[in-house]
């Protein structure tokens, strides 16, 4: 598959790395060069050298997303640190490109929710954590029975 | 009516100011706490702090009895997704967004977010007002039904001018639906002569431009005008 991720933080960047490691083409578009040097940490080999792809730009820019490769997308995962951001690519992603795959990374809870209600694949680290930490308070046994 | 308005820049205090001068229903919405302050000092109750892009925020400023919400902050995602959650989740009925850079507008479109507007875009029209080599100005675009709606000013050199209306071969998909003279309106008749002076406005379809400036033309033949 060829994978078109913007957004190259912690997410971003980790998400890259395993999936070019399985086998996939990947590539990578952030505004802020810098970002490629956290796509290397950890690798042997530069990026490209593994055969990755890093383009500076944001996804709202149409001449960013088509150096990226966005037109011959299998699967977009909108990973920036700004939930509108996301939501807005992942949009773009889906109506223009027809990309079959579009993974929105939403912070907002709520309007992951309802985006998602529409349609868009969201995934919401929030919401994650507030489930688990929900389900961890739940097991936790009271002070009498720890003593 | 009722109308939300996003950001509280110049742009969204002058416009709330407007609108609650026409005995309109306004609540400001601002994510700057200190421009919340000063504008508050103003806006009083009609303005309420908090970041229009979360749904309670909305849902507390009463978006469900909601007119019209327009979004003019300086963030076109922002304005782009307030708009959209407003009309499809929300099902407020008329909204406008501000677009700050015009490169975005296709991104509005794609998002189902009309009508949008661009100061940018505004300033270049202004320009074609000021400007006379342009010739001819647009009053206004009917994207939806495939229209516009333009503005020319006859001078002395104008090929139109001193001619009867029924008599001008009008391009196909154009139509003149008013003249201005001495600061009067009035429908041209087949029988109306054009005169130096006057403001003619036309209905086009779009990429009638062309055939209409040469008509027209040559507008404004260098003696400066206005």
């Amino acid at each position: 598959m060829f994978i078109l991720i913007v957004g190259c933080g912690r997410v971003g960047s980790s998400v890259a790395r395993t999936m070019l490691g399985e086998g996939h083409e990947v590539s990578c578009l952030d505004e802020d060069p810098e970002s490629h040097t956290r796509l290397e940490v950890g690798l042997e080999r530069g990026w490209e050298d593994m055969g990755g792809q890093f383009t500076v730009g944001t996804g709202l820019e149409t001449d960013a997303l088509l150096a990226a490769g966005i037109e011959k997308a299998d699967a977009f995962i909108a990973a920036t640190n700004g939930d509108n951001t996301n939501i807005v690519i992942s949009q773009i992603a889906q109506r223009r490109y027809e990309v079959p795959t579009v993974i929105a990374r939403i912070l907002d809870p709520l309007r992951a929710e309802w985006y998602g209600q529409q349609g868009l694949h969201t995934i919401c680290p929030t919401r994650v954590a507030i489930d688990m930490l929900e389900s961890a308070v739940r097991e936790g046994a009271p002070r009498s029975e720890v003593a | 009516m009722y109308i939300i308005v996003i950001g509280a820049g110049k742009v969204g205090w002058n416009l709330a100011r407007e609108l609650l001068e026409k005995n309109h229903e306004v609540t400001v919405i601002e994510s700057d706490r200190r421009r919340y302050q000063t504008v508050e000092q103003e806006l009083e109750h009609n303005i309420t702090y908090g970041d229009a892009s979360e749904l309670w925020v909305l849902e507390r400023a009463g978006i469900q009895r909601a007119d019209m919400v327009i979004a003019v902050t300086g963030d076109d995602e922002d304005n782009m997704l307030i708009c959209q959650v407003a009309r499809e989740k929300y099902e407020v009925e008329r909204i406008i967004a501000r677009v700050n850079n015009p490169r975005n507008r296709p991104h509005f479109d794609l998002l189902g977010v009309k009508p949008s507007v661009s100061a940018t875009d505004l300033i270049l029209r202004l320009l074609e007002h000021e400007v006379p080599q342009y010739g001819l100005v647009h009053l206004l675009d009917l994207q939806e039904e495939q229209l516009e709606i333009i503005e020319m000013l006859l001078d002395r050199d104008s090929a139109v001018t001193g001619r009867r209306v029924g008599d001008l071969s009008m391009p196909e998909g154009s139509l003149l639906i008013s003249v201005l003279r001495e600061g009067k309106g009035f429908v041209p008749g087949p029988e109306t002569v054009l005169e130096a002076g006057d403001e003619v406005l036309a209905v086009l379809d779009p990429g009638r431009e062309e055939d209409i400036k040469e008509l027209f033309g040559p507008v404004m033949g260098g003696n400066g005008g206005g």
